[in-house]
């Protein structure tokens, strides 16, 4: 042990700055450094997961009858090409007035009719379809402004930890051209993220691996 | 839609706004020597399934930092016992499961709902794709809900699940496992696991569990307590689970005095 030992409670009767160990190091007597105990590690959700996931309203992420509200489809593909059919699909997302149903978000919490901002889907019948709203453009936190999206979770048999990707829509050219994390994804891959005009609403298929491997993300 | 009128979780850097800036939590991501990788070779079905490419980094921001509310609007108190259903008793040995919810920082996770489900005392799901010859039980559907209270805790009871085959590899047999399912306040807090029994026989040849790292695997391995045993009518088994925390490393002071 180097330097001399500070003895916490000799306070000097007129201290002129407050006290500060000089070491946020464990093992030096000063518990300034951070705590931190160790994250459970994920598992896969394995072929049973209707039992524990299914939800009567799950698919809603805005109520049935809501004005504007449209349907996104889309199916899993494996690394054969097949449909995954035990697969479960979870969004998140704003409202269209770019809000979040959620304490979380540092402007408060926003609330939309009829809207949830979260749904979970399975694809037992070979797709999932999830029913909601266009977000509305965020705040990047830098000045900017993100492209409508809405943030994906993929669970699977086969797959031990989700995979996250986002939904970007195709119709919002420009917006998703200022986009800056679409702009850290290589160009020729960005189409993965584009859901398309599709009947009554949008398609959005997952593909696992392969050539048209949808980007997924590190968060 | 559930009530936001709650105290929002504290993550311990709580966002604010300034002018057009938003300051935002991040959570911290477990080391990757510490956490599961979404496929492993052992593990037939990850062959085609897992993504191969490295994922892009996504910059935690706004759909990141928030995340559903979803509580006591979801769950009946029935629900927390899992050793009642269809008007009569499950078969098997009785064990309370309790613990609490906490991130990386050691914060209790208030209000987090809790989703389980498992297979039978046989080792059966109650599922149209298992059908080994293991009896169903009828007054046992292996699907609980909970959620945890002011302190971050939960408990339900159950009865043991059994160990099942599973055709992975040749008299590959999962090890007793209830699987969980939590959301805590962000979408980056999501986890979805399985916790173990102690000191199980089948740890060694299931490549579900040997996928996490081996300094991890004890994280998901629930203990003997007697303590909260009952006497004359339960086990009980303790099982902390850890979401991912708030970033701690202490931050400079903008010339206005704001955190950065």
């Amino acid at each position: 042990m180097s330097g001399p030992i500070v003895n916490p409670l000799d306070v000097p009767p007129d201290p002129t700055v407050p006290f500060q160990p000089k070491s946020g190091q464990r093992g030096t007597g000063f518990l300034t450094g951070p705590f931190q105990i160790g994250a459970t590690p994920s598992a896969t959700v394995g072929p049973y997961l209707a039992i524990g996931l299914t939800w009567a309203d799950g698919i809603f992420a805005a109520e049935e009858g809501t004005p504007g509200a449209f349907w996104i489809r889309g199916q899993v593909f494996d690394g054969a090409g097949n449909v995954v059919p035990d697969a479960m699909v979870e969004t998140w997302q704003a409202d269209p007035d770019g809000g979040f149903p959620s304490p979380e978000d540092p402007r408060g919490a926003a609330s939309y009719p009829g809207f949830r901002g979260y749904a979970r889907a399975q694809t037992i019948t070979g797709e999932f379809a999830i029913h909601t709203l266009k977000p509305g453009p965020l705040p990047d936190g830098e000045g900017g402004l993100q492209a409508p999206h809405i943030d994906v979770s993929v669970f699977a048999r086969g797959i031990l930890d989700r995979v996250v990707t986002r939904i970007y829509f195709a119709d919002e050219t420009e917006a998703n051209a200022a986009d800056v994390v679409l702009d850290t994804v290589p160009a020729d891959r960005r189409d993965t993220l584009l859901a398309t005009r599709d009947g009554d609403g949008y398609r959005f298929d997952v593909y696992l691996q392969g050539e048209r491997e949808t980007v997924f993300f590190a968060v | 839609m559930g009530s936001l009128a709650r105290a929002p979780y504290r993550p311990g850097m709580t966002g604010t706004t300034s002018g057009s800036r938003l300051h935002l939590p991040s959570y911290l991501r477990e080391d990757d020597s510490l956490r599961t990788p979404v496929g492993f070779p052992g593990y037939r079905s990850t062959a085609l399934r897992a993504p191969l490419r490295t994922p892009v980094d996504l910059p935690q921001r706004l759909t990141e930092i928030t995340g559903p509310v979803l509580g006591e609007d979801r769950v009946k108190p029935e629900d927390a016992d899992l050793t009642l259903r269809n008007g009569g008793e499950a078969v098997g040995q009785r064990i309370l499961v309790f613990g609490r919810v906490l991130d990386s920082n050691g914060r209790p996770v208030p209000d987090a709902l809790v989703e389980v489900w498992q297979a039978n005392a046989a080792g059966r799901y109650r599922h149209v794709v298992d059908n080994w010859p293991a009896p169903l039980d009828p007054h046992f559907d292996g699907l609980g809900r909970v959620v945890t209270d002011s302190l971050g805790r939960y408990e339900f009871m159950t009865i043991k699940p059994g160990a099942y085959p599973w055709g992975n590899h040749h008299n590959a047999w999962r090890p007793a496992h209830i699987h969980f399912s939590l959301f805590g306040r962000a979408f980056t807090q999501r986890l979805v696991t399985q916790m173990y029994f102690p000191d199980d026989p089948l740890f060694s040849q299931d490549p579900i569990y040997n996928a996490i790292p081996a300094a991890a695997r004890p994280r998901t391995i629930s203990r003997y307590s007697l303590e909260r045993t009952q006497d004359n009518w339960a086990l009980a088994f303790e099982w902390d689970i850890v979401l991912r925390g708030a970033d701690q490393t202490p931050f400079e002071t903008d010339d206005d005095g704001d955190v950065a």
